[in-house]
């Protein structure tokens, strides 16, 4: 270290980025106006660089945590030298300005990525995409070392840091910003597509393949980030709630709306050369609301559980870029966009039909939850009142715009293009309407007919999940060749039917998971001294011994709990733990979950009453464990879905608008 | 007409972005408490300290005081307290403590290590009498006139110039 500052070289590479960003973010659009190769060669250079000093840049953030430099006071504010090394590491992005380091690092890596991979771009639209992404770069590079620099010095150095708020020290959401920033800042690369394609003025079936398969990439980052998101909510917070509708669960979750209609209808642009012009919005709103999302979380505008410390002087900053990029991106598409060319016609009852019912019932979804989330905004700038919105609010508007969406999903690939049967389709899922019954009366004998919502989430559930299977075994030939015949067609099918039969399974698995954990929960909140038992249904929980254990750096208390079913045995053992941190003084939940394949038993430790006794909360949820299962299944469908030859991002250009003429997309055996 | 609608998500995000720029600098987390003005509400706590009373609300009418809520486990609080000090020294100022969720040996070993300024202490081990204050968070701190009304209610540590500014006027008021 000696003679040589890690710190100052982070800060000098942030400036160096700020360079490489505003050269690539005029020189390509230069070039490619004029034609220029040279200029537009430029561009791939440029965002390497870029990204080469970005790393440099957050290679010595990490190793100003990792060796608890207390002379940089972003490491003072957020790290302790008792900190487990997997925290000093996640500590880098559990702050304002290091995730906003990580943040600028995901978008130069993108635009690096499509520098890599994009040598089949055109040079004008490669050009002109990397150099929107340079422009976005800048905004955020300036916004960092004008108002957030993370490598402040502070003298004299302190001998200890503040620790990193107890909350966030765990592996969960260790991993979870990592993940979530890939994905919303990944789809600046469809903005930047998008905005390209204006400046061009030419949106081509072309144009969607190259778009499509960042978009996935950035998708199903989104989805597992929210997903480990919702995870750590889950044990984290001891409520044994799995989504609150926070403002901050929101910013992430609307862009992911709005990525999903964008991935459903770039494949309209791309089979049926229609829809362009509705496409190009959607890429664009998908990065606003990341964008606008950034905002909420760092002004303070609104309040939540998960804000980053706000400063209004960094809000009026972030406010700024969103007019210039948002408002900028949207003049220019009601200027340019009127002129794109609609291609194909379609009936409404199509695949085309179909998926403009999925971006409908999205878009519409994603408003609702913007609304929703901006509302006590709107009332307080209105007259200074403070209200809530919570799950009241989406259990009334949001849930009900999803039932008709996931009818649909079963339906939808099963139609054909331009135009198609709806009761042919429907007649080729009577073996997934069989299933559904089957499910619908289990469920009603379970639930004995008293919970109707729940039960209609299932049959939903049950619904995607065997309508998706049917349709993906009808392409590999069901009923019509044998088994063996049947496996081998069903490998050899393009991975992106694989891919989507995958994430529509998913989204069914999840279904049900979500039905189990806000309808299906039992639950039993009381007090209880050692030696006391209490009853969860059939479950005998019995509050064994209470200790005092000392972790790394906090102390905490300790219940030890042991579940018997009717006979006696024992099922589980149980030990959460409420932790105190040594640094802070502040108090978490450790909640105990023990995990099967049909449901989570969950156990939590509240508040001594005063007498002796601890409040004691215990779940049995139904179901839980599918949330996690039927994410991780959409983010595998994404990643299968990417590893198509077709959308592999070097594949060789082909004409796109031969309808049929591609085996992912055609319908097999279209009913006329 | 058909260009309207192109031009339509431009203007939306304009209002929006109107909305965003009203707000900015309005801090949202200072939430009207529906308690000033109000009654307090009826606490009675035992004391914390044999030598010293616990906090009933029946006994804080007829002065005005404050109630600092504050623990040992509390960061801010042990930030705050100096000034605490400085205001219980303060002529005809009374200044009691709530000592919440804590436990009773750390707590004496706060008030020996760094003083402790307050008349009455009640020990709320639960944090029962908390949640009838409405407390979110340690340190509050909160200004009860003569009447038994609540006044002022701080979250959070105060700061100097909280101090000066709201604290001590508003006591001059009451007191007057």
């Amino acid at each position: 270290m000696e003679g040589f500052s890690f710190a100052e070289l982070g800060h000098f590479a942030l400036i160096l980025a700020l360079v490489c960003a505003s050269i690539q973010s005029v020189v390509p659009l230069i070039g490619a106006a004029r034609g220029d190769a040279a200029m537009m060669a430029t561009a791939p250079m440029t965002a390497l660089a870029q990204f080469l000093v970005l790393a440099v840049s957050f290679a010595a953030l990490t190793n100003a945590f990792v060796t608890s430099d207390f002379s940089v006071l972003n490491v003072v504010q957020n790290s302790h030298s008792l900190k487990p090394m997997l925290y000093k590491v996640s500590g880098v992005w559990g702050n304002h300005e290091g995730s906003l380091l990580l943040w600028v690092t995901v978008l130069a890596l993108f635009g690096a990525l499509v520098a890599l991979f994009g040598r089949n771009l055109p040079p004008g639209l490669k050009a002109r995409t990397l150099a929107v992404q340079a422009m976005v770069s800048v905004g955020f590079l300036l916004f960092m070392i004008l108002t957030s620099n993370p490598f402040e010095r502070v003298f004299p150095p302190p001998f200890e840091g503040n620790d990193l708020n107890p909350l966030l020290q765990d592996p969960g959401l260790a991993l979870h910003p990592p993940m979530l920033y890939i994905g919303y800042v990944g789809l600046s690369i469809s903005f930047s597509f998008a905005v390209a394609a204006l400046i061009e003025g030419k949106v081509d079936a072309a144009w969607a393949r190259y778009v499509r398969p960042w978009t996935l990439l950035a998708w199903a980052f989104l989805t597992g980030g929210i997903a480990l998101g919702s995870w750590w909510a889950y044990y984290e917070l001891g409520w044994g709630g799995f989504w609150f509708w926070d403002p901050v669960e929101n910013a992430s979750f609307m862009p992911w709306l709005a990525a999903t209609a964008l991935l459903h209808s770039a494949i309209v642009v791309e089979k049926r050369d229609t829809l362009k012009s509705w496409t190009i919005l959607l890429a664009i709103i998908g990065f606003s609301l990341s964008l606008i999302g950034t905002f909420l979380v760092r002004s303070g505008v609104l309040t939540s559980v998960h804000a980053f410390a706000t400063d209004p002087d960094r809000g009026l900053f972030i406010l700024i870029l969103l007019v210039i990029a948002i408002g900028g991106s949207l003049a220019l598409y009601a200027w340019r966009a009127p002129q794109l060319q609609g291609g194909g016609l379609f009936r409404p009852i199509s695949r085309e039909g179909a998926l403009v019912f999925n971006n409908l019932l999205l878009t519409t979804a994603t408003a609702t939850v913007l609304l929703g989330t901006l509302y006590p905004l709107f009332l307080d700038a209105m007259d200074g009142s403070k209200v809530s919105v919570g799950p009241p609010y989406y259990n009334l508007t949001f849930v009900p715009l999803m039932a008709p969406l996931l009818i649909a999903l079963g339906v939808g690939p099963l139609l054909s293009w331009k135009r198609a049967d709806l009761w042919a389709a429907m007649a080729r899922l009577k073996l997934a309407a069989l299933v559904v019954l089957v499910v619908a009366a289990l469920s009603l004998i379970m639930l004995e007919g008293d919970r109707a919502y729940a039960t209609l989430g299932l049959i939903l559930s049950g619904w995607v999940v065997s309508a998706s299977l049917v349709e993906f075994l009808q392409r590999a030939g069901l009923g019509r060749t044998g088994p063996g015949a049947m496996v081998r067609r069903m490998i050899g099918l393009p991975r992106a039917a694989w891919g989507m039969m995958l994430a529509h399974v998913g989204v069914g698995i999840l279904v049900a998971g979500a039905t189990g954990a806000s309808l299906l929960t039992t639950e039993v909140i009381t007090t209880m001294r050692p030696g006391e038992t209490m009853q969860l249904k059939s479950l005998n929980l019995e509050f064994e011994s209470q200790q005092e254990v000392r972790g790394p750096n906090y102390f905490a208390l300790r219940g030890n709990f042991v579940a018997r079913d009717a006979d006696g045995d024992v099922i589980a053992r149980f030990a959460p733990e409420n932790r105190r941190y040594i640094a802070g003084g502040q108090e978490t939940t450790e909640a105990s979950i023990r995990s099967s394949l049909t449901r989570d038993l969950y156990v939590a430790l509240g508040d001594p009453d005063g007498t002796g006794g601890m409040t004691v909360r215990a779940y049995i949820k139904p179901f839980v464990p599918w949330l996690w299962i039927g994410s991780a299944l959409m983010m595998l469908g994404g990643f299968v879905s990417l590893s198509d030859r077709r959308l592999r991002i070097g594949a060789p250009k082909r004409s796109g608008a031969r309808a049929g003429g591609d085996a992912r997309a055609a319908a097999p055996a279209p009913a006329e | 007409m058909r260009r309207l609608l192109f031009v339509a998500p431009l203007v939306i995000f304009g209002v929006l972005a109107g909305y965003f720029a009203v707000q900015l600098g309005d801090d949202p987390s200072i939430v009207p408490s529906a308690l000033i003005d109000r009654p307090m509400p009826g606490i009675d706590t035992p004391p914390l300290l044999t030598d010293k009373p616990g906090v009933k609300t029946e006994e804080l009418i007829g002065e005005v005081s404050v109630l600092n809520v504050w623990a040992s486990w509390c960061i801010p609080c042990r930030a705050e307290h100096p000034l605490i000090n400085q205001l219980a020294q303060r002529d005809g100022i009374t200044v009691h403590g709530l000592n919440y969720k804590d436990k009773r040996a750390d707590a004496v070993a706060w008030l020996d290590e760094l003083g402790d300024p307050y008349a009455r202490i009640g020990f709320d081990e639960s944090g029962r009498a908390g949640i009838d204050l409405g407390v979110y968070g340690v340190p509050e701190t909160y200004i009860i006139g003569p009447d038994g009304h609540i006044r002022y209610k701080r979250v959070g540590p105060i700061t100097p110039q909280i101090l000066e500014d709201d604290i001590l006027p508003l006591i001059r008021d009451l007191k007057s």
